[in-house]
């Protein structure tokens, strides 16, 4: 069971939950820049959360199907007709062999993730079958896919695995406007001011960010102390700030460690406004307490298991 | 807030514990707290990160810590009795400077040295590696002689060719693959640090030596 990649879109990659715990090996995670959105999808097809699909970026690809197979989008909305006609958003459909899958510019966010009734089984490097572009491993051929590329597809569950989000279960913000963050680990190496500007500007997304960091700019952030410290362990959603003072947010190809300091981190369900966030979009950030965090996740998740619905049928 | 002695929370899933003390005892004690951490082989932790003088634990999502974890972090950890040079020697050739080594003769000039003298002070040293960090496989090497140190770049390269051999500070290092990077760079190999087929995928380990041969 296969499909083929007939547009590769603008930059479309193989993705599942990534290949943590290699960090002493120098090896980022990878992995879908948001999470949430691919566990999602998954969720919708009836496959395991960590199965792999497509990370699509603001222009989709255009895909051909070998065979029957069900899918759903979710993350950002694409304007994307099946076989003429379009294709709901966090809905779980059934194509058929010879049907054509066309995707074209994200309405909203950055990045949609694309499921498949099985999941794409590109051989697991690392354990994972996540694309790491920079060193050229994992996904397909290590690289984002390319017009002719054939993927292939294991077997999926019985179609009453099938599930829709309920309208509205989900809502989330349109753009991402405000991103929460715990303060830290490097809160002194900043001054009163520093940490003012920083809670209290509007950040613009740098056309300059992809997977391994988002960068900002904006008011720079006054430090007290140098830039540089011994290099360290790098946290998602860490938000170094190099000497010129434009906070930059690591990303899920992030180097695993690095010398700058790091004003504050962006909590975890806040990670997919990040990886939303487009070039030219407007960021303000939000502290909150790691417990608060650890609450939000909860809750999320809560509402996650009770969001989906069987289809019609 | 914890203090120094302790640990500190990055984000709502991280946690961060800094050694204290020169460089090279506190990389050896935060190599030591590394492994203690992973024989708990508690199940929240996701991965173990080291740095230079650190270890970063980060937890799986939607898990706590647990007190026995917490406990671990927030000891004493000190260097002293950790484990001395014990890992595997590796000789790394390489050709310095010219087309393979670019800022060698800068290097050369900003510690008012021969080029050859760099080479020599460079080839001299039998290096420790302190942790891999960066990118997949790039070794942090201990052991640079202090009249070798130099500052990064200003402005960091946005391509340094795999296999250069390079000095950052106190440091020097082998960049494993072509990336953006700051250090200066003095050399080159062709022996392959990382190659995520094999297992191990990387050469080096934490704690091995390593020893530049000049072609």
């Amino acid at each position: 069971m296969s499909v083929r990649v007939l547009r590769p879109g603008m930059l479309t990659t193989v993705q599942d939950l990534g290949r943590p715990g290699l960090g002493a090996l120098g090896v980022p995670p990878s992995g879908a820049m948001d999470g949430f959105a691919l566990r999602l999808a998954n969720r919708l097809v009836g496959n395991e959360d960590g199965a792999a699909g497509l990370e699509l970026t603001l222009l989709g690809p255009e895909i051909l199907f070998e065979a029957d197979c069900a899918i759903a989008l979710a993350g950002a909305h694409f304007d994307a007709q099946l076989a003429g006609r379009p294709l709901p958003h966090a809905e779980a459909v059934q194509v058929r062999g010879g049907e054509t899958l066309a995707l074209g510019r994200a309405l909203d966010g950055l990045r949609g993730y694309l499921a498949f009734s099985g999941g794409i089984t590109v051989e697991a490097v690392l354990g994972s079958r996540s694309t790491f572009l920079p060193a050229g491993f994992g996904g397909f051929a290590g690289r984002a896919l390319r017009a002719g590329d054939m993927l292939s597809l294991a077997r999926g569950k019985e179609p009453d695995a099938l599930r829709r989000l309920r309208p509205g279960a989900l809502a989330g913000p349109a753009s991402p406007a405000v991103v929460r963050v715990v303060i830290g680990p490097q809160s002194e190496a900043f001054s009163a001011a520093g940490h003012a500007t920083f809670l209290a500007s509007s950040y613009s997304v740098s056309s300059r960010s992809d997977r391994m960091g988002v960068r900002l700019e904006g008011a720079p952030i006054e430090r007290v102390a140098a830039a540089d410290l011994p290099p360290e362990g790098l946290a998602p959603g860490a938000i170094q700030v190099p000497g010129d003072g434009q906070p930059i947010i690591l990303g899920a190809d992030r180097p695993t460690t690095g010398g700058y300091t790091k004003i504050a981190t962006v909590i975890s369900v806040d990670l997919s406004l990040v990886a939303q966030a487009r070039p030219g979009d407007a960021l303000r950030f939000a502290a909150v307490d790691v417990a608060e965090a650890r609450r939000f996740w909860r809750e999320r998740e809560e509402l996650l298991a009770s969001a989906l619905e069987p289809l019609d049928r | 807030m914890p203090s120094r002695a302790s640990f500190r929370w990055v984000g709502d899933r991280a946690i961060l514990r800094e050694l204290s003390g020169d460089l090279v005892g506190a990389n050896r004690a935060a190599r030591v707290l590394r492994a203690e951490l992973a024989e708990l082989a508690a199940g929240e932790v996701e991965d173990l990160i080291p740095g230079a003088r650190s270890v970063l634990v980060l937890l799986r999502e939607g898990t706590e810590a647990s007190g026995e974890l917490l406990e671990m972090l927030a000891g004493e950890h000190l260097g002293a009795a950790s484990s001395e040079r014990s890992g595997r020697l590796h000789e790394i050739p390489l050709a310095y400077g010219g087309a393979d080594g670019e800022d060698l003769k800068e290097v050369a000039r900003l510690h008012g040295l021969s080029e050859k003298a760099v080479v020599l002070a460079h080839s001299a040293v039998v290096y420790e590696v302190g942790f891999i960090g960066f990118s997949p496989g790039f070794p942090y090497l201990f052991g640079l002689p202090a009249t070798l140190a130099t500052p990064r770049l200003a402005t960091p390269r946005t391509r340094v060719p795999a296999g250069s051999i390079a000095i950052g500070g106190e440091w020097t290092g082998i960049y494993p693959r072509a990336t953006p990077g700051g250090w200066r760079l003095i050399g080159r190999t062709d022996v392959v640090l990382f190659d995520p087929r094999c297992d191990p995928p990387a050469l080096l380990a934490p704690g091995d030596q390593v020893r530049f041969l000049s072609r």
